[in-house]
């Protein structure tokens, strides 16, 4: 076990820079999870820990060891792929000893070794069957299998669970954060999907373009989202986005209120305020959105309402036994404590 | 025979999609009537081989399909000649040391230029691949003078080199090696194999369809060569099976009889190559139908 550190990574393709200077601190032991829209980079920063693409600059620290100059295999880490990578030709027994093949253990102790691996992951009874045979969460299994025997000092997973269907999928994410919690073993865990982010990470690691926009708790990133990026893609529904200036010492909406929000800017400032659709529901307080309902999605103890406002349609929640009719004009508040202020020009929150 | 029990189902199948409701339509005839002059044209060659094998000198230039008195004195003859197990072993171990040659060199040369980024790379395949377009009958003389300065006249290694690796089983690896995913081989050098172990124990077995056609190709080729190995050979002893054949009887009169009776022993080898590798060439096309 280590801890793992990234420093100014850059990584180029000929001319194309996908990497510009990510740094990162993982603590020994920490479950993070990469997320982010596809061709951000999180492929590329994995693969660059692991070793499969050299860095064009930076540093990649593994448990206090600089590992840029070191092959794959000399850097403790294993790696589960997004399509497993088992190999058909080989039973599961020998798929998961894989990883034991170069390590000069005994036979007798390697074979302990894999019927320890396969009984955790619960697949002792599969060890003599081959991919083909398998289930595609068995066969999830095996790659982690593999992955495990060697005890490395960190896991990288890259969208181990994107193949499966969305049951197993919930499925796999706990037992693969039950292992974790077993084990221990520091883990990078790449994934586009926020929710697979939010239930499986110590910490969040969110990209862009080959930067990384916030790095928090899943709370943090979810409560204060650095950015209207990050506010956007954590959180589902979206978080919805309304314009305002900076005015008389609060924020003038479109709708025309104006909001008792102190902000350090000079007035007509262009802002954007953010409200999440659980925050958002019909009511008195002050106006934020006015408009007709357009759509209802009744989700049981609460429906989610679609309303038109200014040309735009934000999402907000309302009682489910009885919401507003489709057609009828609602007024919709939140607490204001529950509102983001974000810069409209950069996009940077203000509060 | 296991060949026509392997393929009969496929056939079988593919007619069976393709039949109309109607018993009969014209279609369907001329499809029958193409598919059986193709399997005649493919059978008469083999059948006046073992006809001919079976006939007395004096009625080889008859074409009647049965002879008049069949027998197998010419299979005596041929396999009690001393000569015939000569060539029959020459041809032997060429041919085996050849195609196993091929299949290890083609698959690493295929593999290298697949699989590693590397510069020069395109220009090197480039330059493999024109080869192809080079006859063999314009590189014998060539190889004819090289042998001789080398003193490889007549031996194993003369008639072999030429072929110990071909670019078209270079190429046919290369290509097929853009079937295995990346991400098998990385995992394996991430679980610490060198470059050669991934090759031999991820690369290989999953190309193992086109290392059974390969190995079909290049066993049949080498078995039935011909023109390399008559020139560089000067010895009965170390003629191929082919030259050996060609050269029964003598100035005024070639002996077809035995040459057939040669020839037709000679399939033997190439039937069971055949049969041992089928398996794994209809696997692959199973498999690769499955894939997609
Ligand atoms: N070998 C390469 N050569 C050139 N560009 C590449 C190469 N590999 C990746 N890229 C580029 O780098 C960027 C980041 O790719 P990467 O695979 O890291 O994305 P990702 O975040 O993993 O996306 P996804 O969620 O789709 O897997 C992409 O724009 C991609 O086009
Ligand atoms: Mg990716």
């Amino acid at each position: 076990m280590a801890d793992l550190a990234i420093r100014n990574l850059v990584k180029r393709y000929d001319k194309t820079e996908v990497l510009h200077g990510i740094s990162l601190d993982v603590e020994d032991g920490e479950f993070v999870v990469f997320v982010g829209p596809s061709g951000c980079g999180k492929s590329t920063t994995l693969r660059l820990i692991a070793g499969l693409e050299d860095a064009t600059s930076g540093e990649i620290v593994i448990g206090g060891r600089v590992v840029n100059n070191l092959e794959p295999k000399d850097r403790d880490i294993a790696m589960v792929f997004q399509n497993y990578a088992i190999y058909p030709h080989m039973t599961v027994r020998k798929n998961i000893g894989f990883g034991l093949r170069t390590s000069k253990m005994s036979k007798a102790d390697k074979d302990a070794r894999i019927d320890e691996v396969a009984g955790i992951l619960g697949m002792t009874d599969l060890l003599a069957r081959k991919p083909s045979q398998l289930s595609g969460g068995q066969r999830q299994r095996v790659a982690i299998g593999r992955a495990m025997v060697r005890d490395p000092a960190v896991f990288l997973f890259d969208e181990p669970l994107s193949n499966l269907d969305a049951q197993l999928r919930t499925q796999m994410r706990l037992e693969i954060k039950k292992l974790h919690q077993r084990v221990g073993n520091t883990i990078i865990f790449v994934t586009h999907d926020q929710v697979e982010a939010m239930t499986m990470a110590d910490r969040i690691v969110i990209m862009k373009d080959g930067h990384i926009q916030q790095v928090g708790t899943p709370a943090e990133v979810y409560h204060k989202p650095a950015n209207t990026f990050v506010a956007r893609f954590i959180g589902a529904p979206s978080m919805n986005m309304l314009s305002g200036t900076v005015a008389q010492g609060g924020l003038r909406l479109g709708s025309g209120e104006v909001l008792d929000l102190r902000l350090d800017a000079a007035d007509g400032y262009p802002v954007t305020v953010g409200v999440r659709p659980e925050d958002l529901h019909p009511g008195d307080g002050p106006a934020l959105v006015r408009g007709p309902v357009t759509v209802r999605e009744p989700l049981g103890h609460e429906t989610l309402i679609y309303v038109g406002a200014e040309g735009q349609e934000v999402i907000a929640k309302a009682d489910g036994r009885t919401p507003p009719e489709v057609g009828e004009e609602v007024t919709l508040t939140a607490a204001l404590d529950t509102l983001h202020v974000f810069d409209a020009a950069t996009g940077n929150a203000l509060r | 025979m296991s060949i026509a029990e392997e393929i009969r189902p496929t056939t079988d199948a593919l007619l069976k999609t393709d039949a109309p409701k109607k018993p009969t339509n014209m279609g369907q005839i001329l499809r029958w009537m193409l598919l059986f002059l193709g399997g005649v044209a493919m059978v008469m060659p083999i059948a006046y081989m073992i006809s001919t094998s079976l006939k007395w000198p004096h009625e080889v230039y008859n074409l009647k399909l049965i002879p008049d008195e069949p027998h197998i004195e010419n299979y005596t003859y041929v396999l009690e000649d001393g000569r015939f197990y000569w060539w029959f072993v020459n041809s032997m171990i060429i041919a085996v040391i050849t195609t196993v040659c091929n299949v290890i060199f083609d698959s690493l040369v295929g593999y290298t230029l697949c699989k590693f980024r590397f510069p020069g790379r395109y220009i090197i395949f480039i330059a493999i691949l024109s080869t192809l377009m080079i006859p063999t009958e314009m590189l014998v003389i060539p190889w004819y003078l090289m042998s001789q300065q080398f003193g490889w006249l007549d031996t194993y290694w003369g008639i072999m080199f030429p072929g110990l690796m071909t670019a078209f089983g270079t190429f046919l690896m290369k290509q097929f090696f853009e079937t295995v995913p990346d991400d098998f081989i990385e995992a394996a050098r991430i679980d610490g194999l060198n470059e050669l172990q991934i090759w031999w124990t991820v690369a290989m077995p999953l190309v193992k369809p086109a290392l059974a056609a390969l190995a079909i190709f290049v066993f049949l080729g080498n078995w039935t060569a011909f023109i390399w190995p008559l020139i560089v050979t000067n010895s009965v002893e170390m003629y191929t099976l082919p030259v050996g054949l060609s050269s029964f009887g003598d100035e005024a009169d070639v002996a077809w009889e035995l040459i057939m009776t040669g020839a037709a022993i000679s399939t033997i080898p190439t039937l069971i190559v055949f049969l041992i590798f089928q398996r794994y060439i209809i696997q692959g096309v199973v498999m690769a139908g499955l894939k997609g």
